[in-house]
């Protein structure tokens, strides 16, 4: 079966964050994303968990997506106008995908 | 004096106060025991649902009066300026940033819902009357406090992000549209209403909120373990001197407008409570910079312990001093 070179980005973002982010992809032409949420960790400010929680304010959401490698840094110059001054890890990976066309 | 100390003893063995004990002293002992995130959602949905109901249930037994309007307007002014205060003893008592403190700040002047709860369960135990209104005064505190907190970051040479994205956020945020819907449907139905629900809002609404403060125990027992170095004793001790000084500005509005010895203790705890659900989402957006453990922290393990052990009994006492309860 044919494999075709990828992008794999992932954002984790405060859960609050979550909307404007998928707003800016979509500026940047990327429609197709997952959003998986994250149950706890650790980082600057200590160790957190969504365990028992009622607001949004501790949650952070992973945000994968898949892209062309052309698309790379249309989206990362969008996502970082939203990350700039918030919690958050940005990882970019190269993967290999199936059906180039859905991407 | 003893009388303050009866009503305290009687608060701090019942089983509300005593299941939060009980989440507080599991999470700093490490235990496992916890809930998952949609079970401590539901409970508050609940919470919120039931409160509210009850509330314009409330309002539509006795009718609106100027009351309304009045204890309305003392509860915007007052989560819109208490930030102000909150922002000055902060800056005075402790070396926290403008930043931080401004986000904190922003708690202080809004409002803590379970807090409220909590109260009013203790006023319907010890028999005193309150105004149903209460609830529509809770809802309207919720944002004022924000606004605030965002002009005094702006002020201070920070750039606050105020979008319109995040007004709708606020204003439509989740716990507020269910308060402020449960209440307009309360009212709109009536006791007959109730009536059709009461088996549902009313017989597990007290054990609901045990299991409730059984998890908030455990959220503030991890907060505090995990945030022990994050808060200097300055900023405990303003955890526990701003809900005082909130109440005493609650006294003087309930009592100027007339309210009720029960509305002028509420409006006491709704000045005294910080907020952990809206205002630190706000935040978040807002002011991305502060650091949420210090705010939330403070909110939620030292003065939400604070207000349901020692503070509830003392301004329901005060208050009914002062308002010839």
């Amino acid at each position: 079966m044919e494999m075709h070179d990828a992008k794999r980005v992932e954002i984790i973002i405060e859960a609050m964050m979550e909307k404007r982010l998928a707003t800016a992809l979509e500026r940047a032409g990327v429609t197709g994303y997952t959003v998986l949420p994250v149950s706890g960790g650790s980082g600057r400010w200590g160790p957190w968990s969504r365990e028992g929680q009622v607001g949004r304010a501790t949650g952070m959401v992973a945000v994968v997506c898949l892209i062309r490698p052309d698309r790379l840094d249309g989206l990362l110059k969008e996502a970082f106008a939203v990350l700039d001054r918030h919690i958050g890890v940005v990882s970019v990976s190269d993967t290999q995908i199936l059906r180039a066309e859905r991407f | 004096m003893s009388e303050i100390i009866a009503l305290a003893g009687q608060n701090l063995i019942s089983p509300m106060i005593l299941f939060f004990a009980l989440g507080m002293a599991a999470a700093l002992a490490r235990s496992d025991l916890s809930f998952p995130e949609a079970v401590a959602k539901g409970m508050s949905l609940y919470l919120l649902f039931a409160i509210g109901f009850k509330g314009g249930v409330g309002v539509a037994a006795h009718g609106v009066d100027l009351g309304l309007v009045l204890a309305l307007l003392a509860g915007i002014v007052l989560s819109a300026g208490l930030p102000f205060v909150a922002f000055g003893l902060l800056r005075v008592m402790t070396r926290l940033s403008v930043t931080d403190a401004a986000a904190v700040a922003a708690h202080y002047g809004s409002i803590s819902i379970v807090t409220f709860v909590a109260a009013s369960a203790l006023l319907q135990a010890q028999g005193v009357a309150f105004e149903g209104y209460m609830v529509a005064v809770a809802a309207a505190m919720e944002a004022p406090a924000i606004l605030a907190a965002l002009w005094i970051i702006a002020r201070a040479g920070g750039r606050p992000d105020d979008s319109p994205g995040l007004w709708r956020e606020i204003l439509l945020n989740g716990s507020i549209v269910l308060l402020v819907g449960a209440f307009a449907i309360g009212w709109i139905t009536g006791e007959d209403g109730q009536a059709e629900i009461a088996a549902f809002i009313e017989a597990p609404f007290k054990g609901v909120l045990c299991l409730f403060l059984l998890d908030m125990g455990l959220v503030a027992g991890r907060g505090l373990r995990s945030a022990r170095g994050a808060l200097a004793p300055a900023v405990l001790a303003f955890g526990v001197t701003m809900p005082v000084v909130g109440a005493v500005l609650g006294l003087g509005a309930g009592l100027v407008i007339g309210l009720s010895p029960g509305g002028v203790a509420l409006l006491m705890v709704l000045s005294a409570s910080a907020s952990y659900i809206a205002v630190p989402a706000a935040m978040r957006v807002a002011l991305p910079e502060a650091n949420p453990a210090v705010s939330l922290t403070l909110a939620l393990g030292v003065t939400f312990p604070f207000n349901l052990t020692l503070g509830i009994p003392l301004y329901l006492a005060v208050a009914s001093r002062a308002a010839g309860g």
